[in-house]
């Protein structure tokens, strides 16, 4: 793809494409109205375009310009931190938070890169009582701490 | 005098000990965060706001508005010791404060950015009580195509203050203006782009959208480096100021303070662009600038004088016209919306007691930050020495229960999960967040009154144009985007945002 000169304004440009077509092509479902009367579907349409309009610019100009190539993607923190963080949103209220806590907490510290894995359950375990009584005992949290307390 | 009664209101409801006990956690807070590199107010707001649903409103600002200006203070502690910005509104003080440091000065660099900052938060406070009144009398007489026409001065001005390319930030606008549509519509009561999922009926949260774009982004980028931190040893020698240094120091506070008080008024500006401005003023005026660089105290002086000055006049476009000029006061609108408070120039006279309150803690907060900062000093250097690898799981764990507890669902946890991939996305190509957040916030504003503005005039579009205020802030807008296309300014802005870079 050597006649992309610009490779993070090409890319840029296109998610702005994809967001821009979504937003018409979804908003021609609401009801437009008059300029007097807008409907639901009139400001996101004019929007929409903007965003259309702005991101061909963008690509078709990092045809022209140069830029520095795309910087590196490392997948495996992305996935551990995103993944421990979801898993702990989905688990919380039938694991408790106790052990979500640590779980989250060991799962992130994965990501890194001087994982060690000893300090990691330590701190895991510590964060969880602190966690357990700022949110619960201190902020009323209404959140299981134990996979029976429910 | 008038000012003198607000500020009596004001110190009144400041005074009082939970709102003292709320400003003092939210400048400890913010000193925190500044301290530690790797986490930014606007991730450690997003991260609160949930708490303080059970808070009085005046309360939940007080803590939020001290996180951002103890950021300031906390952010130069870093720079000067670890020549390694604690707040990117701290990055030009590495320049001069960790070459300080280097030479034994590094109390004297802790001792100026200290008390310039105190210096400067003085000021800004008597100038947010002088300016609000005259501003949101102003504003009141704002109908819907003035407010139509502000919002674009300010979400132009927020793109072309802000660094990195033109095009992209404001692509990056009309993306959160579209963002911030997902959900039910007022007028209509249509439910849009919520795919049928019922909690994005009620829109995507702004927490989520914040902490994901700039909390798990961050932490995302953090992850990639293998860079390890060097912690200054030598002394830091004695917290204060030779007379010599005083006096060296002392014009450039009072600069800072004026250029900070002024930028920080800008949209997009606030406490970064109020400290690149300085630095850049100073070295610009200085008899001998090759010292910069070097270790001279002016460039300590002034950048953390402005950046606490801008972290504070910053509040004013958002308590007296209801526009956050940057993603800090985007969130807090958020704040203010959760307590049911319509961010405007109807605050003043609608709810004055939280309003001076706030004005009025600022001052406070300062004056708690000088002197717990200083003694404090070797507590906040211990905690530097805790690795990044302990410390983000942790703001990975207080972040994802923030969130999971404002509606108890699983659901708002994914959803910034999403962001937050996003976020890392737009780092990968050099995308600004914070326009974004910016447009997210405004999005439903923009709509409600280019509807009203619109209805008013029977769809005639040429109001925008035919009233002189909406019409003076268009050509504003235009002019400014004419600025940066004329290649002069341009040069001069890369150069501005290049020097803390290096």
């Amino acid at each position: 793809m050597a006649f992309i000169r610009h490779p993070k304004d090409f890319f840029a440009g296109l998610i702005f494409v994809a967001f821009g077509l979504a937003a018409v092509i979804i908003g021609s479902n609401y009801s437009l109205g008059t300029a007097a009367r807008m409907g639901p579907g009139y400001f996101p349409r004019i929007l929409g375009i903007l965003l259309l309009v702005l991101g061909v610019a963008l690509s078709l100009r990092a045809l022209k310009i140069k830029g520095e190539p795309l910087a590196r993607w490392y997948w495996k923190p992305t996935l551990v931190v995103l993944g421990s963080v979801v898993a702990f949103g989905i688990l919380v209220n039938y694991i408790g938070l106790a052990i979500a806590t640590v779980g989250l907490v060991f799962g992130s510290s994965a990501a890194s890169h001087e994982f060690r894995p000893k300090e990691a359950l330590i701190s895991g375990i510590l964060l969880s009582a602190l966690a357990v009584g700022v949110f619960i005992f201190g902020l009323n949290l209404q959140l299981p701490i134990w996979p029976w307390s429910n | 005098m008038d000012l003198f009664n607000h500020l009596a209101l004001g110190f009144g409801v400041a005074l009082t000990p939970v709102n003292l006990l709320y400003a003092l956690i939210g400048a400890l807070v913010g000193t925190l965060i500044g301290v530690l590199p790797g986490i930014g107010p606007v991730a450690t707001i997003a991260m609160l706001l949930p708490t303080t649903y059970a808070l009085q409103p005046v309360s939940a600002l007080i803590m939020l508005a001290g996180i951002y200006y103890g950021a300031q203070y906390g952010g130069s502690t870093t720079s000067i010791l670890l020549n390694m910005p604690g707040e990117t509104s701290s990055a030009v003080t590495c320049l001069d404060g960790y070459q300080m440091a280097r030479k034994g000065q590094a109390g004297a660099a802790l001792a100026i950015a200290a008390l310039g900052s105190f210096f400067a938060g003085c000021v800004a406070t008597v100038f947010v009580a002088t300016v609000a009144i005259p501003l949101s009398e102003l504003a009141l007489k704002f109908g819907p195509a003035e407010y139509c026409s502000l919002m674009i001065l300010g979400l132009i001005g927020a793109v072309v203050l802000a660094h990195g390319s033109l095009l992209k930030a404001i692509a990056m606008v009309v993306l959160g203006l579209l963002l911030g549509l997902v959900g039910t519509d007022v007028n209509s009561g249509a439910a849009r782009f919520a795919f049928g999922v019922p909690e994005l009926i009620d829109g995507l949260g702004i927490v989520s959208v914040a902490m994901g774009l700039f909390g798990f982004a961050e932490i995302l980028t953090n992850l990639e480096s293998t860079e390890v931190r060097e912690l200054i040893t030598a002394k830091i020698g004695g917290l204060w100021l030779t007379k010599q240094q005083f006096k060296e120091a002392w014009p450039a506070v009072l600069r800072g303070t004026g250029i900070g008080s002024i930028l920080g008024l800008l949209p997009g500006g606030g406490a970064m662009l109020a400290s690149f401005g300085s630095y850049a003023l100073e070295k610009k005026i200085a008899k001998d600038p090759s010292r910069f660089g070097k270790g001279a105290i002016q460039g300590v002086a002034g950048p953390e004088s402005a950046n606490n000055a801008g972290a504070q006049t910053s509040f004013i476009p958002l308590l007296t016209l209801g526009i956050p000029e940057n993603a800090v006061m985007a969130l807090m609108v958020g704040a203010m919306t959760i307590h049911n408070i319509q961010p405007g120039p109807q605050v003043m006279t609608s709810n004055p007691g939280l309003f001076w309150g706030l004005v009025v803690s600022m001052w406070v907060g300062n004056l708690m930050l000088v002197v717990l900062n200083l003694p404090l000093i070797g507590i906040w250097i211990k905690l530097l020495k805790v690795p990044y690898r302990v410390l983000y799981p942790a703001i990975l764990l207080f972040c994802a229960i923030g969130v999971y507890s404002i509606n108890n669902t699983s659901f708002d946890v994914a959803q910034t999960a999403v962001f937050g991939l996003l976020g890392l996305i737009f780092v990968k190509l050099e995308c600004e967040p914070a326009p974004l957040l910016l447009g997210f916030v405004l999005g439903p504003m923009m709509e409600e009154n280019l509807r009203r503005a619109m209805l008013l005039s029977r769809g005639d579009p040429t109001v925008f144009f035919t009233r002189p205020i909406s019409l003076g802030m268009l050509i504003a807008a235009a002019a400014l985007l004419l600025l940066i296309v004329a290649p002069n300014f341009r040069k001069k802005r890369e150069e501005a945002f290049a020097e803390g870079e290096t």
